[in-house]
C-alpha cells in the first residue's frame, strides 16, 4: 500500500469519527451525518481501490478516474465557494440591520423632545 | 419644505469640520452618519452642532446611506442631500438639487460628466465609464455618472427605496432602485473638485471588481 493510501485512509477515519462526534453532541442533523458519513467513505474506497474510480470515469465518459476525482472537487469547491459567499453577503447585511437599529434607537434618545 | 444634508463621514477628522461649515448655510438641517470612525469624526461633528448619528462599527457607504436617510426620514425632511465628507462637492450647488427636486424630480444625481471634464484624472474617466457600463447591464439604466455621491432625494423617494447593500456598490444600487420605483430621475452638472486628499481616497482597481461582483448578486436578486 501506497503512503498517500495509508494518509488518505487514515484522515478519512479521522472525518468520520469527527463527523459521528458532532452529531453525537447535536451539531449536525441527521441528512448532514449521512452525507459527510458517505462522502469520507467514498473517499476511502477510492484511495483503497483506485479502479473503483476509473469504473466511475468510463461511466461519465472522463479518461481517468484521478482526473474525475479532480473534476468533481473542483465543482464541489466553487459551489462550496459561492454558498459561502452569499451566506457572508447574508450576514453582512444582519450586521448592517443591528447596527442601524443601535444607531437610529441612540438617535432617538438624544431627539426627544423634538424641537 | 426641509432641506436636511446627510454626510456619510469614516475617518475624515482632517476635513469634516470645514465641510460642515461649508454645508451649513445651504440646508436646513445637517446629518452625519458617522460609520464607526476609529478617529474623532464623530466628536468634531457633535462640536458643530448638527445632528450625529454613530455606527458603532464600520458597515460602509450604503449602509451609512441607509441609516441616514431613516434618520433625516424621522426628522421630517422633505429633501435629502447626500454628499461627501472628503470635500469634493461644493456646497453652493445645493439650490440647484433642491430647484430640480421642486421641479418634480424624485432622485437627482450630480453629474461630473455634464460639466467640463477638466480636473477629472483619466483613470477616474475610465472608472465612472466602467461604473455606468456595468450599472446599465445590469439595471438597465444609462445614466452619466453612476458613482457620483452628490444626489438629491425626495421623500417619497426616501420611502420608496430599499438599500441593501453595504459598501460602494449603493451608488449603482440607488440608481436601480430608482428605476424599479419609477421614480422621475434627473441630473444635474456639478463641478469636480478633486483635491489631493479627496483622491487619496479614492477607490482601487480591485475594490472595483469587489463592488461589481456584489451588484450582480444584487442583480441576482440577493
Amino acid at each position: 500500500m501506497l503512503y498517500i493510501q495509508i494518509l488518505i485512509v487514515a484522515f478519512a477515519l479521522f472525518a468520520i469519527a469527527r463527523v459521528v462526534k458532532q452529531y453525537k453532541e447535536g451539531r449536525l442533523t441527521r441528512p448532514l451525518l449521512a452525507f459527510w458519513s458517505c462522502f469520507w467513505l467514498g473517499a476511502a474506497i477510492v484511495a483503497l481501490l483506485p479502479d473503483t474510480s476509473t469504473i466511475a470515469a468510463r461511466i461519465v465518459g472522463v479518461g481517468r478516474g484521478a482526473d474525475l476525482v479532480i473534476y468533481v472537487s473542483l465543482i464541489g469547491v466553487f459551489y462550496l465557494v459561492f454558498r459561502m459567499y452569499v451566506k457572508v453577503e447574508d450576514l453582512e447585511r444582519q450586521i448592517t440591520r443591528l447596527v442601524r437599529k443601535l444607531a437610529l434607537e441612540d438617535f432617538d434618545k438624544n431627539q426627544s423632545p423634538k424641537p | 419644505m426641509k432641506v436636511i444634508a446627510v454626510i456619510p463621514a469614516y475617518n475624515e477628522a482632517s476635513v469634516i469640520g470645514e465641510v460642515l461649515d461649508r454645508v451649513r448655510g445651504h440646508v436646513d438641517e445637517i446629518i452625519v452618519v458617522n460609520d464607526g470612525s476609529s478617529d474623532r469624526t464623530g466628536e468634531i461633528a457633535s462640536g458643530r452642532g448638527v445632528v450625529v448619528v454613530h455606527h458603532v462599527i464600520n458597515r460602509g457607504l450604503g449602509a451609512s446611506l441607509g441609516t441616514g436617510f431613516a434618520a433625516a426620514h424621522r426628522r421630517g425632511a422633505d429633501v435629502v442631500i447626500t454628499l461627501d465628507a472628503d470635500g469634493q462637492h461644493d456646497p453652493a450647488e445645493i439650490p440647484k438639487f433642491v430647484e430640480a427636486i421642486n421641479g418634480g424630480a424624485d432622485f437627482v444625481v450630480g453629474s461630473r460628466m455634464l460639466t467640463a471634464l477638466r480636473g477629472m484624472p483619466l483613470h477616474r474617466k475610465l472608472a465612472t465609464f466602467a461604473g455606468n457600463a456595468a450599472t446599465y447591464a445590469l439595471f438597465g439604466a444609462w445614466v452619466t455618472d453612476s458613482q457620483s455621491g452628490y444626489r438629491a432625494l425626495s421623500r417619497h423617494a426616501i420611502e420608496k427605496i430599499d438599500i441593501r447593500t453595504n459598501r460602494m456598490e449603493v451608488s449603482s444600487e440607488l440608481i436601480a432602485e430608482s428605476k424599479r420605483n419609477r421614480l422621475s430621475y434627473r441630473e444635474v452638472p456639478i463641478a469636480a473638485i478633486y483635491t489631493e486628499y479627496s483622491l487619496s481616497k479614492g477607490q482601487s482597481f480591485f475594490v472595483g471588481l469587489k463592488t461589481l461582483a456584489k451588484l450582480v448578486l444584487r442583480r441576482l436578486g440577493g
